[in-house]
């Protein structure tokens, strides 16, 4: 089990916990990032400020203190 | 005869736009970018007999309300009247589109689903049973393809069709733990021969996802004691199953649990070669050293188009108007009618048409930017740095558009879901200078540097404003608007070739209204500032000038007496009375009445600033140049400080009084208005001064 945070540019999993609240997590979830979604780290921006993830066929970005809240089980 | 109205509904980036272009050949913009159809847009014709409005509503993920978008289109599905619902689809990524394909199901209206991108889903090597889906579904699935236009006539009999017959329920199947506990609700309901205008089913559902209203209702029944007990065991089953207590989680995991079962079911890919087109180019244009230079580069370049190229057939307008001032003079006389329409109405209107061009290809760039899916890279390449001055990666966009035209940035910054973060992008967004201010920098840039260098000053301007744009941002969050960051996630849509004739559309839409705005606005405006500028009469001194003239020698002495004249009844003129009264407040950042004069009747249009010049200096300098261009009378009568000054006076000061009306609407207060009225001419002020002062010892 390790943070979506910690992941590198082309490993992948599926999350197993998501830590948000509220409107965060219904966001993520319609997005199509929730329990049990496969997901996959792309790329980040200068500094890690940023992160690429692909779950499913869709590209998502997002902080890196969103990705601190999503556990992924590799 | 009756009109039937659908609801077109689907999530960003589904081509809703480009599908409703195809259906009425309507002008709507279309976008790969969140936030491009804010507005409700609609269309209006006549199919078979029946007459049809289309609503596009802005595009949303789920109906959730997250950001203001979606609450205008949940709002609308829920309050409006409406026949039909088009949930539009991006089959090639079906899944998380049919999750608020349920939640529209839940709606209870009539309702097609049109597949749409199948040439692309096609081309990515998959296949969709369609009949399958509509069955799983229970609504009909039409294949469509906006792009190639595709099955759009099929769409339309479908939905006509459905208008003629009674709506059947459709009926979403969850998992067999929520179909247990609806069924035991059910059978008790059905033992105690309740009655009521819902099915039973639809009871135990909203009772399972706590339905306020529904418990309400229940709560005053009989049978509510025994229900309640048969509720809670379900519940807790629920929270076993799921591990989560929050129902409406619960809920949100069986609707994807379920879009996923209708995936599985209806969808093969033969070879799935998903396209990993995007991939390639991402693996470029997001890189992690070259990502930014790339878009500086390619921002710099759009800059210098704009000048480089705009200048060409700039010139040619500028010689049209000015030959055709000569020959309405030749007509009408150097009278009063004379000197209105080819001193006023020409010169104003003729200064403003000059920077079509500019204004076309600006857009053009910006329309590119948006329909290609750069955009969201740009915003997640920004972020980072953005995200420092108290910014959001997606003010991005609103930034942007703002370097076309303030009063779309406005609206677009609904984006932005946290109120803090939307009001400081909003303060901030009128120092992106907007096509409007272009026609001051070209004129002024052309006019004081050489011509390799215009573009560059150009880039330099813009970038200025942004930086400046960046600290106010820093400094609003800082000291004003305090509080908690809107978290940042959002989707990198796939990298699109745009339609060329929707940007064709967007570009020519945007140069009709600018040529509008020339044609009656700037029209009206220029005459008034003629006639402010021509009266009132002096006759004693315009006979006291007649006789000098009489006497004068040589033809010389004579044209310096008339520019001599014109000059002094200039300065006596209303138009000098009002910039004159506050001459004294722009005379330290090295303005005088002229300009002043311009930049407030630039406060209800940008475009009027250009116009004001031209009217005020085709004046003074009429009488010994025949045929000059106002580029070479602004480089001789105005300093080179009070130019720098007047530039960077215009690049902050308050938006034009359209952007500003927009800008109190979506700041929801006038009180903002006036904030933002103080905030921009404090800075503005401010920063000509330096300016004024600096460019002094130059």
């Amino acid at each position: 089990m390790i943070m979506l945070s910690e992941m590198n540019p082309g490993e992948q999993g599926i999350v197993s916990k998501i830590d948000a609240q509220g409107e965060l997590k219904q966001r993520l979830f319609s997005l199509g990032l929730r329990k049990g979604s496969q997901i996959k780290m792309k790329a980040s921006s200068i500094s890690k400020s940023t992160l690429e993830v692909e779950v499913g066929s869709t590209l998502l970005a997002l902080r890196y203190e969103e990705a601190k809240m999503i556990q992924v089980r590799v | 005869m009756k009109e039937f109205v659908i609801a077109l509904v689907g999530q960003p980036n589904v081509g809703k736009s480009m599908l409703i272009n195809a259906i009425a050949d309507a002008r709507l913009r279309v976008g790969n970018f969140s936030g491009v159809t804010v507005e409700k847009a609609e269309v209006r014709f006549v199919a078979q007999g029946h007459s049809i409005k289309i609503v596009d509503l802005p595009g949303t993920y789920s109906l959730n309300d997250y950001t203001q978008d979606e609450r205008v289109t949940k709002e609308f599905l829920e309050n409006e009247p409406y026949d039909l619902i088009i949930n539009v689809v991006d089959t090639t990524n079906l899944e998380r589109n049919l999750f608020l394909t349920t939640q529209l199901l839940e709606l209870d209206k009539k309702m097609i689903v049109a597949l749409n991108m199948m040439d692309e889903a096609q081309k990515e090597g998959m296949c969709v049973d369609h009949e399958q889906l509509g069955s799983i579904l229970g609504v009909p699935c039409v294949k469509v393809s906006a792009a190639t236009k595709k099955g759009i006539g099929k769409l339309l009999n479908r939905a006509i069709d459905m208008f003629q017959f009674p709506h059947e329920k459709s009926k979403l199947i969850y998992s067999d733990v929520v179909e247990e506990e609806v069924a035991k609700i059910v059978l008790f309901l059905e033992e105690k021969r309740y009655k009521s205008a819902f099915t039973y089913r639809d009871i135990a559902l909203k009772l399972l996802e706590e339905d306020v209203k529904t418990y309400h209702q229940m709560r005053d029944e009989p049978l509510w004691l025994e229900l309640s007990l048969i509720l809670k065991e379900a519940l807790e089953h629920l929270y076993l199953h799921h591990e989560s207590k929050d129902v409406s989680e619960i809920f949100a995991q069986e609707r994807a649990a379920f879009a996923k079962g209708a995936v599985l079911e209806t969808l093969t890919c033969k070879k799935c070669t998903s396209s990993n087109m995007t991939e390639k180019i991402d693996a470029i244009l997001i890189h992690k050293v070259f990502g930014i230079p790339i878009f500086v580069v390619l921002m710099w370049s759009l800059f210098q188009l704009t000048f480089e190229l705009g200048s060409i057939p700039m010139e040619w307008i500028d010689m049209f108007f000015v030959a055709l001032g000569a020959y309405i003079k030749t007509i009408f006389g150097e009278g009063a009618l004379g000197s209105l329409l080819a001193d006023g109405a020409l010169s104003g209107v003729g200064a403003v048409v000059m920077f079509l061009p500019n204004i076309v290809i600006l857009f053009l760039g910006i329309a590119l930017l948006e329909t290609t899916g750069y955009m969201a890279r740009v915003a997640f390449l920004l972020d980072g740095f953005f995200h420092r001055f108290g910014l959001h990666g997606k003010s991005f966009i609103p930034l942007v558009t703002g370097f076309g035209c303030s009063v779309p940035a406005y609206m677009s910054a609904r984006t932005l879901k946290n109120d803090k973060d939307r009001l400081i992008t909003l303060f901030i967004i009128g120092f992106m200078s907007c096509g409007a201010k272009l026609p001051v920098y070209v004129l002024f840039v052309g006019a004081f540097f050489p011509q390799e260098q215009a573009g560059n000053v150009l880039f330099l301007i813009y970038i200025a404003g942004a930086l400046v744009g960046l600290i106010a941002a820093k400094f609003l969050k800082r000291f004003v608007f305090k509080g908690v960051d809107e978290p940042f996630v959002m989707e990198m849509p796939k990298y699109r070739l745009p339609s060329l004739k929707l940007i064709w559309h967007t570009v020519v839409i945007k140069a009709i209204l600018y040529l509008q705005k020339a044609g009656t606005f700037i029209l009206a405006a220029s005459m008034l500032i003629w006639f402010a500028s021509n009266y009132p009469k002096y006759p004693e001194i315009e006979a006291e000038y007649a006789q000098k003239i009489e006497l004068a020698q040589s033809d010389e002495a004579k044209a310096s007496l008339e520019n001599e004249q014109a000059k002094v009844l200039l300065e006596k003129s209303f138009l000098a009375m009002i910039g004159k009264s506050t001459e004294g407040l722009f005379a330290p950042i090295g303005l005088d009445w002229k300009m002043t004069v311009a930049l407030e009747s630039g406060l209800a249009a940008k475009e009027v600033v250009v116009s004001t010049l031209g009217v005020l200096y085709a004046l003074g300098a009429e009488v010994d140049e025949e045929s000059e261009g106002l580029l070479e009378v602004i480089q001789k009568e105005i300093p080179f400080a009070s130019a720098v000054s007047f530039i960077i006076f215009v690049m902050f000061y308050l938006p034009c009084m359209a952007a500003s009306i927009v800008f109190a609407k979506e700041s929801g207060s006038y009180k903002y208005l006036a904030y933002l009225f103080v905030f921009t001419t404090i800075i503005a002020w401010g920063l000509s001064f330096i300016g004024y002062r600096i460019a002094l010892y130059m």
